[in-house]
This record gives structure tokens, sequence and C-alpha cells, in this order.
């Protein structure tokens, strides 16, 4: 009877549950809200820390599920100093990174000191003409106490076998030379297989310290 | 109380299961959280907005080390000023002092309404060095349908270790009738963690807009 009591106190007239019906226990149970839409468009999928790192591979993740994936790299601090921070793409799970990609690249510089660098360049020799090799994502980035990278890659539709896959990027560094660096990189993988591993790595020498995100948009 | 019962009844199903009536937005108002995984938020979260009604908006609570990575969108940014730049600087001290110094690119395509197109280094409206307010928008227009949109991504604020790079990009249409898009990076030559953000114009109020703040989970 108290307990019907209780409950009745815990409805209005219509029968309907007030809010003191319902706190953050009496979900507990509830491990699916079929009909709610995720809140975000952004799904994090892993992360991967650095700690003296030859390369950071995600080998997992990547397939069918989403149209779009989002890795965000964060603080990637390089073991050795003045090298390029880069990525290159497996079809086969990461045995191996050698996909054929074409590709731009074009970078605004401003120099600390105001000189040599306040300047806007397409880059013809980072760029990638139907090459398997490492697509530049920063180029010399330094390796002082305080120096490092962050950016962003977008991989459109991995799993395609039908078209190529494009990708874009977009990141920022201090140089090695003590500049700002504002880095675009886009491009395709030329191949009809699905793309499922991706490799990031510093042109020579360790990650030795970072954070790579990768998401699924939603 | 017969009333309710027989109300409460009617939300029950003959199995005992509470129906949808049983429910409304109300009902859930005390509930703050809910199970990991039942409902996939996302990895956008919602951390402040606020709307233009002074001079500057100024964020300067939650930046910390909740998130890897922070963005400002800017939503239709109106000035008060023809020709007035928006612009934004930072802190290291909760928002005594926004004079952080920085080293920073700045490009910019243009298209006129008239067909003149522009594609350069903005020579001016970048930094080296410099504890001045980064420009991340020129000669913004004051016509009732003229204002900026974009974003600014500020990559581990927090860090007592490394600089603090940022990226940005705006688009507006400028006093010229000019369709412009900005795109502004750099650091904060710091190794202090930054805490507070303001943005303002480079002479008048903000006189419309709304910033909103997200944490990158």
């Amino acid at each position: 009877m108290s307990i019907a009591l209780s409950i009745g106190n815990n409805l209005t007239t219509n029968g309907v549950f007030t809010a003191s019906a319902v706190n953050n226990t009496s979900v507990t149970n509830v491990t699916d809200f079929a009909s709610v839409v995720g809140g975000g468009n952004l799904k994090l999928l892993s992360t991967q820390t650095a700690s003296a790192s030859a390369t950071i591979d995600f080998t997992s993740g990547i397939d069918g599920t989403y149209d779009t994936y989002v890795f965000k790299f964060i603080n990637c601090h390089p073991a050795t100093n003045d090298v390029n921070f880069q990525f290159n793409l497996s079809t086969d799970g990461g045995s191996s990174y050698n996909v054929t990609k074409t590709t731009t690249r074009f970078t605004a510089l401003h120099s600390e000191s105001d000189s040599p660098h306040a300047s806007l360049q397409y880059e013809s020799t980072r760029d990638l003409a139907q090459s398997t090799a490492d697509k530049i994502l920063l180029n010399g980035v330094g390796n002082g106490d305080d120096e490092s990278c962050s950016g962003e890659l977008i991989l459109y539709n991995p799993s395609s076998t039908t078209f190529t896959k494009h990708f874009m990027a977009r990141a920022v560094e201090n140089r090695s030379d003590d500049t700002a660096e504002d880095a675009y990189g886009a491009g395709y993988a030329n191949t009809t297989s699905a793309i499922n591993a991706v490799r990031f790595l510093f042109g020579s020498g360790n990650i030795d310290e970072g954070i790579i995100k990768m998401y699924g948009v939603v | 109380m017969g009333i309710i019962t027989r109300n409460f009844a009617n939300n029950l199903t003959t199995s005992g299961i509470l129906k949808p009536s049983a429910f409304n937005n109300d009902s859930f108002d005390n509930v703050t959280s809910i199970p990991t995984g039942s409902v996939d938020s996302g990895s956008l979260k919602f951390i402040s907005s606020q709307t233009a009604s002074s001079a500057n908006i100024e964020f300067t609570t939650g930046l910390d080390s909740t998130y890897k990575e922070y963005i400002f969108y800017f939503n239709n940014i109106h000035v008060a000023g023809d020709g007035d730049n928006f612009q934004f600087n930072l802190s290291s001290d909760g928002g005594t002092n926004y004079n952080v110094t920085k080293t920073t690119s700045n490009f910019r395509a243009q298209n006129s309404e008239g067909g003149s197109t522009l594609f350069s280094y903005n020579t001016g409206r970048d930094e080296a060095q410099s504890t001045g307010d980064q420009v991340i928008g020129t000669n913004l227009g004051t016509g009732n349908d003229e204002a900026l949109c974009g974003y600014l991504k500020i990559f581990d604020p927090s860090s007592t270790t490394y600089v603090k790079h940022f990226v940005c990009t705006t688009q507006t249409n400028n006093t010229n009738n000019i369709s412009e898009v900005t795109f502004v990076a750099g650091y904060a030559n710091t190794t202090s963690a930054i805490n507070a953000v303001k943005f303002l114009t480079s002479a008048n109020a903000i006189q419309s807009g709304d910033i909103v703040l997200y944490g990158i989970n």
C-alpha cells in the first residue's frame, strides 16, 4: 500500500510519470534506446598513443561501417629533428603499406622572425604522381622539447571496390626552422581494392610522443 | 487517487508493461546520464554557446584538459563597423590578459560578385612572435545580409610540454561584395596552458551572431 501511495505521488493526474519517478538508477539496465539517434557526428573508434614508436598503425576498424573516417593526430613529436610526418595505406590489413597514390600539396608558411618565410606555395617536390611512397603531411617537423605537429586526415569510403579512395588532410606544425606551417594535402589511392589499414610515421626515427584518434563519421 | 490509479492503469499493457503514454519528456528531467553504450552520444561534446551582446565574446571556462581538441564554430558573426576585421586572442591566465605570443600564417581566396578573383598569402594579417590579436576575417560588411561563419580548432590547449597549434577557416561576404575564404594556422608559442579565448573585431562591437564551443572526445 505504501508503494502504491509512493507511485501515486510520482504520477500526474493523467497517470504520467513525473520527474520524481525516474532517476539515473532507473535506467541502469537499459542498454539500448533503439529509437534514439546518436547525438554526435563523430564516433570514436580507437585511440593510439605513441611512445618511442616506429609507426602507428590502424589495422582494424576500417571497413564498410562508415562512409568517412577521420584521423586526428595531436602533438606528434619526432625523435629526430627536421623530419616529415607522413602516412600510407594498405589493402592487405597492414602487411604492406604501398598503395598507389596521386596527390597534391600546398602550404602557407610564416617564420617566427618574419623572414625568410611568409608565403603560399604549391610544393611540387612533395606531391605524388602514381607513387606508392608515403604521403607527406608535414615537412621538417622539429624535435625541440616544445615542438610537434597536429591535424587531421579524412579518408572517404575506404571500403569501396568500385571507386578510387579520396582523402584530404590539413595539418599544422612548428618546423625545425621555427616556422609555422599550415599544410594541405589531398588526393586519391588509385585502387579499387578496399583500404583496410593506415600507417602514420615520421620520415626518419620514431614517433617519440603523440596521440592519434580514429573516428567514424555517423 | 482513484482517478490517478485509473489513468495509470490505462498506461499499462495487460502484461503490466509501461506504455509510451506513461512517460513524457518531463518524466526524464532527473536523468542526467545513461548507461555506457545505450545511446551513442558522439564525440562532439557541446560545452557552451555565447550570443553576441557586447564588444567581445570571451570563453573563460571549459578550456581544460578534458579534451585534446576544441572547436569554436562561428555562426553569422555580424559586425557593427563596415570594414571591421574579425579576430581572436588567447589567454594563459583565465582571461585577465589576452596576449599570448603567436606565429601564424594567413591566406585567402576571393571572388567578387563581379567575377574578380584573388588567391594569395595575406601579408599583414599574419603574426611573427606577436602578442597581437590574430585576424581571421577581413573587411567584414555591415549589410543586413552580411556576416561571417567558420571555425577555429585548438589542439591540446592544456599541454605544458608543447606549443599550442590551431587551425582556422572562415567564410564571409566582405564589405566590397566579395566572397572570401580565409585560412589561418599557427601556434601559441608558450608551454603554459591556454585557458581562455577572446573573439573581437578590430574596431567596433560584434553586433550579433553566436559562437559555440565543443570538445572532441
